[in-house]
C-alpha cells in the first residue's frame, strides 16, 4: 500500500512547472486570443464569445470535424484489428523477433514531414514506385492530386504504413506476457483457437490495447505534418482535416481570433473523446 | 477412469540426443492403477514435470508409448486424452463468472446445459465455491483460484487422471493443509486416478498412497510413504525422505562383514550377489542411539529441534546425526554409537544390497 | 507455425517498399529520377551525399536535430524520474488529477500550440536555441516518461527501499546507487520514447527555430522549394534521418515490447 505523504508534490514540483510552463502559458495565451479581434499593431478588441458562436454555426468547422472524425474512425478500425492480427501471427521467441521488432518500429522513427514527402514521391503516377505500379500495370487511373477518393485512400494507408506498429508492439508485448500453462490449459478443456483469442488473449491484451487506442485516438486526432505534406488538404478540400483547417487560418489567414476559439474547442472534443474511451474502456475493472 | 501404462518411455529436449545426459527422461516403465493417489516425488530438474506433461499430453516423447487402459494414446492430443490438469498457477479465464469457468470444459465438449448445470452444482458445492458461483473469477484470492483450477478437471465426469504439478506454490502456509485435505477427501469422493508433483515430502507422503521418487530423470523407487521412510531402496531416497536424511557412511567390505573406519557393522541381513563398487552403510538418525560403548565418536552439534533432539557427531571424518529424546550430550563430549542392527543396510553405487530379514516371532 | 508467418512478412514488406523506394531513389541523380520510371538506380551515384556531408546547411541541420533531441531526452529523464518515484509510492493531495491532467497534454494538438510557443519562446529570450524546442518538447515526452517510469517503478517492490533505509542510506544515495539501476530497463525505454517524439516532430521544432537551430527535416522542406525539384538530394536527406532512429531502436529491442506491457492503464 502506498503511503500518504504530502512531500510527494516535492517531487513532482519539477515536472510541474516544467509542463505548467508549456502548457498554462500558451493555453492562456489561446484563451486571450479567442476573445478578441486583432489588427495587428497589438491592437485589440474585446469580442466575448462571438468567435465561438461564429464558428459553431460555420459549415465549414463541422466538415472538417467531419473529415477528422471519418479519418480517425478508419485508422482505429484498420489499425487496431490488423495490429492485433499481425501481433498473433507473430513468432514468440528466436531470433526473429528482434528483427520483426526493429522492421516493424522503423516507420515510427521517421521525422513526420519525411513520412509525407516519402509517400508523396512514392504514389507519383510518372516516377513513384506505387503511382507507377497502379497506374501503367495494373491500368488503374490514379491521382491524388485530382481524384479525392484516391487521396484518402493514399492518407489512410500511409497512416496504416506509419502507426500500425505501435498496435502490434503493444499487443504482442501483452501477449508474450501470458504464460504457457494458460494455452495448455485451453489445450486440456478442450478450447477451439477462438476461445483461446476470445478468453484468453484478448482479456491479457486489453490493459495494452486501450494504451494503443488510446495513443491512436490522440495521435491521429492531432494529425498535421504527414497529410499536410502529402495532399495540403487537397484535392479542393477533400482531405483537409481539422488541424489542417486550424493552421490555415491561423497562418494562411491569420485569422488568430477564429483560430484560437476553434483551437479550444477542438482540444475539449479530444478531451472529452478520450475520457470517454478511457472510462469505458476501464470500467470493468473496477468493480 | 483408467489404468495408465508408461512403456519404455525416454524423452529428451534436443533433437538428436546421444549421451544419456542429453535425455530429461531416462527409460521410465510405470504402471499407474485405476483410481490411486500418486505423488511424484523429486528435486527440481529431475523431470517430474516433463513425465506430467508426457502423460497430460502437452509433449510427446522421444521414444516409448503411453497406454490409457491398455489404449495407445501417445500421439492423442490432451484435449482427446481426457485427462485434467492443475498447474503450478492458478489458471482462470478472468472474464468468466467462476460458473462459466467451471462449465467451460463441458461446454466446449458440447454438452447440454442441463448436465452442464448438474455436474458444476455438484463439484462447486465439494470444493465449497457454491457462493462464488455467479461472481468474476479474476477477482477472487489464490486458493479460491486454484480450486476453480481444480474443479474445471474434476467437472468432467469421464476424466481418466487429474494432474496436479506443485498446485499450492502460491497458497499462504495457513490455506495450503486445509487445500491439501480437501484434495485427499476429494480423492475419496471421486475416486479418479491422481498424480500429484511435488519437491516437498510433507506434501507427497501425506498426499499419496504411492509415492514415486525420481532423481535425473530415473524413477528411484516407488512405494508407500513408510516402505519410503524404513527402506530406502536409494541412497537419494534416504537422503530426500525423512528430516533429517539418511546417515550414508562409507564402508568396506571384508569376507560378507561392513567395516566403517575399522569398527565391523552388524547390517540387516545377507548380502545380494557379490557386491563391486562403491559400497556404503545407511542408518536413519532414529535408529542410532548413544551408548556406553560402541563406535566411538565426538559430538559436533546439538540441536533441540522440539520433541527430540538432533545430535551430530563426528567419527572418522564422517558426520553422523542420531536422535535422541531428552537432552543430548555436550558438544565436543566423547560418546559411542549404536546402530540398530535390522535398520542398518548396505548399499551398493547408490542401490540397497541387503536383504530384509526374516520376521521372526 | 510456418504457414502464419506469411502475415508478418508481407506486413514487413509492405513497411519496407516505401523506404526502398526512397532508399533507391538516393542513388539516383536528379535528372535519372525526374527522366522516367525505374526500378534501380541505372547511374548509381553518391553525390547526394556528397553534397549534404559538405555543405554546412545541410549537416548543420543533422547537428542541430541531434542536439536538441538529446537535450530534451536528458531534461525529460531528469524531471520525469522524482515525479514517477513520488507517483509509485507516495499517496498525496490530488496525485490522481495531477496524472490524469499530465496526461492531457498529449492530447494537445500541436497546431494549437504553435503559435502561442512562438510568442512565449521570444518573449524569454529562447528562441531560436536548442533549449527552447528541447523544452517545448518535453510538453508531451514529459507526460509519457512519467507514465512509463511509474510503471516500472511500481513493480518494484517498495521493500527495497524499506531495507536501504534501515541499512543507513540517505534517500539521493539510494535513488542513484540503488534504485535507479534497479529500474534501468524503464529508463531506457522512456529515453527511447522520447528520442522517437523529439526525433519525429516538425511543427513545433520548425515554429521555434530560425537559423542557429534549425532541425534537419525543417531544412529538408526550405530546400524544397528554393532549390527547385532537387528529388535525389531530398531522398538523401530523408534516408540519412532514419539511421538515428535505427541505430537507438537496436539498442532497446529487446525493452520496448516490455517497455509498453509495464504502462499502468
Amino acid at each position: 500500500m502506498k503511503t500518504v505523504n504530502q512531500k510527494g508534490w516535492f517531487f513532482v514540483l519539477p515536472v510541474l512547472l516544467l509542463v505548467a510552463f508549456n502548457a498554462l502559458i500558451p493555453m492562456m495565451t489561446v484563451v486571450n486570443y479567442s476573445v478578441q479581434e486583432t489588427f495587428g499593431n497589438n491592437l485589440f478588441l474585446w469580442e466575448g464569445l462571438t468567435w465561438f458562436q461564429q464558428l459553431l454555426t460555420e459549415e465549414r468547422f463541422y466538415k472538417a470535424l467531419g473529415r477528422q472524425f471519418m479519418f480517425t474512425g478508419l485508422i482505429l478500425v484498420i489499425e487496431v484489428p490488423l495490429g492485433i492480427a499481425i501481433a498473433l501471427s507473430m513468432p514468440r521467441q528466436g531470433i526473429w523477433v528482434p528483427v520483426c521488432l526493429i522492421l516493424m518500429a522503423l516507420p515510427m522513427l521517421i521525422p513526420w514531414n519525411v513520412v509525407g514527402a516519402m509517400w508523396n514521391i512514392f504514389t507519383l503516377p510518372d516516377i513513384g514506385l506505387l503511382g507507377y505500379f497502379l497506374n501503367n500495370v495494373l491500368g488503374i487511373n490514379y491521382d491524388m492530386t485530382q481524384d479525392p477518393i484516391a487521396a484518402w485512400v493514399t492518407i489512410i494507408t500511409m497512416d496504416v504504413w506509419h502507426w500500425t506498429s505501435l498496435v502490434v508492439l503493444l499487443a504482442y508485448a501483452g501477449l508474450v506476457s501470458i504464460p504457457d500453462a494458460y494455452y495448455q490449459a485451453a489445450k486440456i478443456d478442450g478450447a477451439s483457437n477462438w476461445s483461446v483469442f476470445r478468453f484468453i488473449q484478448l482479456p491479457k491484451m486489453k490493459p495494452v490495447l486501450t494504451i494503443a487506442i488510446l495513443l491512436r485516438f490522440m495521435d491521429s486526432f492531432n494529425i498535421y505534418t504527414e497529410p499536410f505534406v502529402l495532399t495540403g488538404g487537397g484535392p479542393g478540400n477533400s482531405t483537409t482535416l481539422l488541424s489542417i483547417d486550424l493552421v490555415k487560418r491561423a497562418l494562411g489567414q491569420f485569422d488568430l481570433g477564429p483560430a484560437a476559439a476553434m483551437s479550444l474547442i477542438y482540444f475539449a472534443i479530444t478531451l472529452l473523446v478520450s475520457w470517454l474511451f478511457y472510462t469505458l474502456m476501464t470500467k470493468d475493472d473496477l468493480n | 477412469m483408467a489404468k495408465i501404462t508408461l512403456s519404455n518411455l525416454r524423452h529428451s529436449y534436443y533433437p538428436n540426443p546421444s549421451e544419456p545426459s542429453d535425455y530429461a527422461l531416462k527409460e521410465i516403465d510405470l504402471d499407474w492403477n485405476d483410481g490411486g493417489a500418486y505423488a511424484l516425488l523429486g528435486p527440481s530438474g529431475c523431470g517430474k514435470s516433463t513425465l506430467l506433461n508426457i502423460i497430460s499430453g502437452l509433449l510427446v516423447p522421444s521414444e516409448g508409448r503411453i497406454l490409457f487402459d491398455d489404449k495407445d494414446v501417445t500421439d492423442l492430443p490432451p484435449d482427446r486424452r481426457n485427462i485434467a490438469q492443475v498447474f503450478q498457477f492458478p489458471v482462470i479465464y478472468d472474464t468468466m463468472t467462476v460458473y462459466d469457468n467451471l462449465a467451460f470444459p463441458l461446454r466446449n465438449r458440447g454438452r447440454d446445459e442441463v448436465t452442464v448445470k448438474t455436474r458444476v452444482t455438484a463439484i462447486a458445492e465439494m470444493l465449497e465455491l457454491t457462493d462464488m458461483l455467479s461472481q468474476k473469477a479474476a477477482g477472487l484470492s489464490p486458493d479460491n483460484k486454484q480450486k476453480i483450477s481444480m474443479g474445471r478437471g474434476l467437472v468432467r465426469e469421464d476424466v481418466n487422471v487429474v494432474m496436479f504439478d506443485e498446485p499450492l506454490t502460491v497458497i499462504d502456509p495457513h490455506l495450503k493443509w486445509k487445500l491439501r485435505s480437501k484434495l485427499k477427501e476429494l480423492h475419496q469422493r471421486i475416486k479418479a486416478t491422481m498424480i500429484y508433483v511435488t519437491h516437498d515430502q510433507t506434501e507427497a507422503l501425506t498426499f499419496a498412497d504411492q509415492v514415486v521418487v525420481m532423481q535425473d530423470g530415473e524413477v528411484v523407487q516407488i512405494g508407500t510413504p513408510v516402505e519410503l521412510f524404513e527402506r530406502p531402496a536409494h541412497t537419494f531416497v534416504g537422503h530426500f525422505i525423512g528430516s533429517p536424511g539418511m546417515n550414508v557412511l562409507p564402508c568396506s567390505l571384508i569376507d560378507g562383514q561392513a567395516y566403517f573406519t575399522d569398527h565391523p557393522v552388524a547390517l540387516e541381513g545377507a548380502i545380494s550377489g557379490s557386491p563391486k563398487g562403491r559400497t556404503e552403510i545407511g542408518i536413519r538418525p532414529e535408529f542410532v542411539t548413544l551408548a556406553k560403548s560402541g563406535l566411538s565418536a565426538t559430538v559436533s552439534k546439538v540441536s533441540d529441534v522440539g520433541r527430540h533432539t538432533v545430535v551430530e557427531c563426528d567419527a572418522g571424518g564422517s558426520k553422523i546425526r542420531a536422535i535422541i529424546s531428552g537432552a543430548g550430550p555436550e558438544k565436543g563430549a566423547p560418546v559411542f554409537l549404536n546402530f540398530q542392527q535390522n535398520q542398518t543396510r548396505l548399499y551398493v553405487d547408490g542401490w540397497i544390497a541387503t536383504h530384509a530379514q526374516e520376521a521372526q516371532s | 507455425m510456418q504457414k502464419r508467418s506469411i502475415v508478418p512478412i508481407i506486413y514487413i514488406l509492405f513497411l519496407l517498399l516505401p523506404i526502398y523506394w526512397l532508399v533507391t531513389m538516393s542513388f539516383k541523380t536528379t535528372n535519372e529520377i525526374l527522366g522516367g520510371f525505374s526500378l534501380f538506380p541505372q547511374t548509381f551515384t553518391l553525390e547526394n551525399y556528397r553534397v549534404i556531408f559538405t555543405d554546412p546547411t545541410w549537416y548543420w541541420g543533422y547537428i542541430n536535430s541531434i542536439s536538441y533531441v538529446t537535450l530534451n531526452m536528458v531534461i525529460s529523464i531528469a524531471v520525469a524520474l522524482p515525479a514517477a518515484y513520488a507517483f509509485s509510492r507516495y499517496r498525496f493531495l490530488g496525485d490522481k488529477q495531477l496524472f490524469f491532467w499530465l496526461l492531457t497534454n498529449r492530447m494537445a494538438p500541436a497546431a494549437v500550440f504553435a503559435l502561442p510557443f512562438f510568442q512565449l519562446y521570444s518573449a524569454v529570450g529562447l528562441f531560436d536555441t536548442y533549449l527552447a524546442v528541447a523544452l517545448a518538447h518535453c510538453l508531451f515526452n514529459v507526460p509519457l516518461s512519467v507514465w512509463i517510469l511509474e510503471g516500472f517503478m511500481a513493480s518494484v517492490p517498495k521493500e527495497l527501499d524499506e531495507t536501504a533505509y534501515v541499512d543507513g542510506y540517505s534517500f539521493p544515495r539510494f535513488f542513484v546507487t540503488i534504485f535507479l539501476p534497479s529500474i534501468k530497463a524503464g529508463v531506457g525505454v522512456a529515453a527511447f520514447f522520447c528520442f522517437m517524439f523529439s526525433w519525429v516532430e516538425l511543427l513545433l521544432a520548425k515554429t521555434l527555430t530560425a537559423v542557429a537551430a534549425k532541425p534537419i527535416a525543417a531544412i529538408m522542406t526550405k530546400t524544397a522549394s528554393s532549390a527547385g525539384y532537387e528529388l535525389g538530394l531530398l531522398a538523401a536527406a530523408g534516408t540519412l534521418t532514419i539511421i538515428p532512429g535505427a541505430i537507438v531502436i537496436y539498442f532497446v529491442r529487446n525493452y520496448i515490447a516490455k517497455g509498453f506491457a509495464m504502462g499502468r492503464v
